[in-house]
């Protein structure tokens, strides 16, 4: 019996698609953890697992760790990862970017005494300048030196004014309101164009005045470094700029009670140069050398 | 060295390799797509798929072929997905929703790799290789199919045959992708990519928390991913997760592998018209467009405006150190050039102009070299609508490699160029109408922007994202699958179409009068004619978008 084409056509299809699956879908990757299992690939295609000299493994070289304790604490004798936006930080079950763009400068401040569908009180939101001017502050503090960074306030939120004008748009300014500084904060700015400026109240709709950052007057180039205050694209990010790490040396020297300059030593020891001398930038594994750390120079 | 030369030697020695690859690569492909033998292996499917290798097709039954083949890919990987929880359970996820599963096959079947799931935490390891990894071969080598068929259209002459699917197929994923893909997956792993089946490993950390090791036949999937132009992760992260792409070296063999094909095509296009000036023609177009392209992104990414560029101090944020952020730009260029869409860093948190330039390198169309196959093919159609353009400017007979362009090839070429601006504008349209815009992570433009960037990505088979929006909804999974689907056949067709009724023309012989086509004239025209194209269709939805954000 002959099939009309249009059948055998599709049947035709369908073996085709099952040919194919069972060459590509199932030898070829079979075939290629074979081997991948050969000696020197092995640890590489099972993750780049650490072991520590007990036995103990503690993470993988390639992927990212939180270096902070119970209550979510940075552990100041470890040097400490950039921020992560994967789960709750460096969940490797949820990588993730923030995806924030680069002018979510306006906070959703948080309504007191209003809940979520859960029933939680109302967190608001944190745009991503605020987010990026708190952790300038935190690890400012942190490492001693100034977080002050442009385009944030010294409270450590986004310094951004709602400016209600006239003829909307156009014409005298009437009203300025420091959106991000929740009331009763003082306004980071007095005044703005004669106009005195009003701390945010939560809840309530600005809509109509003329979103504006103001750039203030801290340097361009803070000493908190960019990758320190900004979340990588994974979530897992294993590195820190070596900056980021030089401004670390002296904390972690303080806590472990070290010299410095052996500290310093190792950062060099765990600094990843350009592949090739001309691809990528140079990184610093932060657990290879919080590991390093803990083996060379024991916390006393 | 500073970035910006590292960034430029990086972009150089890309170039460099791939200047080779051309040359030697492409005539391999040539090779492969002419030859009259076929191998054992070849012979033994061709057995089982009871069909004649020595067949040729006309352009329906070409088109009938292929179409029955995406059709059963796709109820065949909608079945895997939906029941992957029944199959083998590691790690031990549940099956795949109705409509992530609909959106997913259509997704990969069409070569668009839009993810509307999290990889880690939705697909088992079976569902990514024998249902997402074997379609990032099979509709690769479909889109290398569709482009050699249009060849031969203008290499035949008076021929009612296009070749056979079939036989097109077989020879491309086998002789093409499979080997290169084999050699690559070593390389990565030798980078540090994972290749096991562990359904995920606890550790406990340095300070005592735990943290659990993904793990899975990564690597196999990765090459095909951007050997294909595919582009969807195994991971959330995609390549920039570090078990994805672990190195800055791992970046440059993965963007080697997106580029090797679409830019060889142009070769195999020479060679088999047999004028290999027609090839360097084409290739000239694609760099020049590439070219600028990887460069303005990399000068807004480098120059880092915007508010929270300046505070952060750098355009560092979704940005991997390892990759910095000169690779990262140079990635997001090239990812949205080729139809791959992947992504190593991510582009809702680029500059407002640096986030721009992914979206105009998918509005292009994917030419410039574009996915494998499709950058050919769309590149071929614009350059009939050129010669088109061209011979209206003087009055003659428009012709292209001696096939006269009339009525029926410009019907069949305008109707490619309409689909899908046409899909991208009426889903966004819908989108904001019915208010599922508001499933958008960013207000204001840039908001509008994620509506955009997610139809101009569906529609051109890229798979790209701004990821802030969520669409895993009902509505999002729909219309973007039907976006795929109409964005990635409805071209092919039109192309085969073309493809047919230029077979069965007798060249005309070259006169005075014809527009000689592999002339920097004709290469500086088709250059104009692609970018006068987009403007006029995209500029009023841009401006809406990044262009009001960023000016």
């Amino acid at each position: 019996m002959r099939l009309p084409s249009w059948i055998s056509q599709h049947l035709a299809a369908l073996r085709a698609v099952l040919v194919f699956t069972v060459i590509l879908g199932i030898a070829y990757p079979f075939v290629m953890f074979g081997i991948a299992q050969i000696p020197g690939l092995h640890d590489k295609a099972n993750g780049s697992i650490i072991t520590t000299a007990d036995g103990k493994e503690v993470g993988s070289g390639l992927i990212g760790q939180s270096f902070t304790d119970a209550d979510g604490k940075p552990v100041l004798t470890y040097f400490q990862s950039r921020p992560s936006a994967a789960g709750d930080g460096y969940d490797p079950t949820s990588t993730a970017a923030s995806n924030l763009g680069p002018e979510s400068i306006e906070d959703v401040l948080p309504v007191p005494g209003a809940v979520d569908d859960e029933g939680n009180p109302d967190a608001g939101t944190q745009s991503l300048l605020t987010q990026v001017c708190a952790r300038s502050l935190e690890i400012g503090a942190r490492e001693g030196v100034s977080g002050a960074r442009q385009f944030c306030t010294t409270d450590g939120v986004g310094a951004v004014l709602r400016v209600f004008r006239a003829q909307g748009l156009t014409g005298a300014v009437t009203r300025a309101v420091s959106v991000n500084q929740d009331c009763p904060a003082t306004p980071f700015l007095a005044s703005y164009e004669g106009v005195t400026v009003e701390c945010g109240k939560p809840g309530e709709d600005y809509s109509g005045g003329v979103l504006t950052a103001i750039r203030g007057d801290a340097p361009a180039d803070s000493p908190v470094p960019a990758d320190a205050v900004s979340a990588s694209g994974s979530g897992l990010d294993p590195q820190i700029s070596p900056a980021y790490a030089q401004l670390q040396v002296n904390r972690v020297a303080r806590e472990r009670g070290a010299d410095p300059a052996a500290v310093r030593k190792l950062v060099d020891e765990n600094t990843l140069g350009r592949s090739l001398g001309f691809m990528g930038e140079p990184g610093v594994n932060v657990l290879k050398l919080n590991l390093a750390l803990d083996r060379e120079l024991p916390a006393r | 060295m500073s970035m910006t030369v590292a960034g430029v030697l990086f972009i150089v020695s890309l170039l460099a390799a791939l200047a080779v690859a051309y040359r030697y690569f492409g005539d391999y492909m040539y090779r492969v797509v002419v030859g009259a033998r076929h191998s054992l292996a070849e012979r033994g499917i061709y057995k089982i798929l009871r069909v004649n290798p020595e067949g040729e097709q006309s352009w329906k039954a070409y088109a009938g072929s292929l179409l029955a083949f995406s059709a059963i890919s796709l109820l065949f990987l909608y079945a895997l997905l939906r029941l992957q929880h029944v199959l083998w359970p590691n790690p031990n996820f549940p099956g795949v929703t109705d409509h992530v599963a609909w959106n997913t096959a259509v997704s990969f079947v069409a070569n668009t790799n839009w993810q509307a799931y999290s990889g880690e935490s939705t697909m088992t390891h079976l569902s990514q290789m024998a249902g997402l990894a074997v379609q990032n071969f099979v509709s690769a080598s479909v889109g290398v199919a569709v482009a050699v068929a249009l060849v031969r259209g203008f290499a035949r002459r008076k021929s009612g045959t296009l070749g056979n699917f079939w036989v097109d197929l077989t020879r491309i994923t086998l002789r093409i992708m499979l080997p290169v893909a084999v050699v690559a997956t070593v390389a990565l792993v030798i980078g540090g990519v994972v290749q096991n089946f562990s359904g995920g490993h606890d550790v406990t950390t340095l300070t005592g928390g735990t943290q659990t090791i993904t793990g899975g036949p990564v690597a196999s999937q990765e090459v095909i991913k951007e050997l294909g132009t595919n582009g969807g992760g195994f991971m959330n992260a995609n390549s920039a997760h570090p078990f994805e792409n672990p190195t800055p070296w791992t970046n440059w063999i993965q963007l080697f592998l997106i580029l090797l094909i679409p830019v060889s095509m142009p070769r195999v296009f020479g060679r088999m018209v047999g004028q290999n000036r027609q090839g360097y023609a084409i290739l000239a177009v694609m760099g020049i467009l590439a070219i600028a392209s990887i460069g303005l992104t990399n000068v807004f990414e480098i120059a880092g405006n915007g508010t929270v560029p300046h505070a952060i101090g750098a355009a560092m944020e979704g940005k991997e150190i390892r990759f910095g952020v000169s690779d990262s730009a140079s990635f997001g260029a090239i990812t949205t050039l080729t139809s791959t869409g992947a992504v190593n860093s991510f582009h809702d948190s680029y500059t407002s102009l640096g986030g721009m330039m992914p979206m105009i390198n998918m509005m292009l169309g994917e030419v410039a070299p574009g996915g494998v196959g499709a950058g050919l093919y769309g590149m071929l159609v614009l350059a009939v609508i050129t010669v088109f353009v061209a011979g209206l400017m003087v009055g003659r007979t428009p012709e292209y490699l001696g096939k006269k362009i009339g009525a029926r090839e410009i019907k069949f070429a305008s109707i490619y160029f309409l689909i899908t601006p046409a899909t991208v504008l009426t889903g966004v349209a819908a989108a904001m109408a019915t208010k599922n815009h508001t499933t958008m992570l960013n207000v204001g433009p840039h908001g509008f922007s994620e509506v955009l960037y997610a139809f101009t990505s569906a529609a051109n088979n890229n798979g790209s994202a701004f990821a802030g929006i969520t669409v895993n909804t009902g509505w999002w999974d729909t219309a973007l699958g039907f976006a795929m689907l109409l964005g990635r056949f409805l071209p092919i067709i039109m192309v085969l179409g073309l493809a047919g009724s230029l077979a069965a023309q007798q060249p005309v012989p070259e006169s005075k009068g014809t527009l000689p086509t592999h002339r920097p004239l004709f290469v500086g025209m088709l250059v104009g004619v692609t970018v006068v194209l987009v403007a006029l269709t995209f500029l009023p939805a841009l401006a809406l978008g990044p262009l009001a954000e960023g000016l």
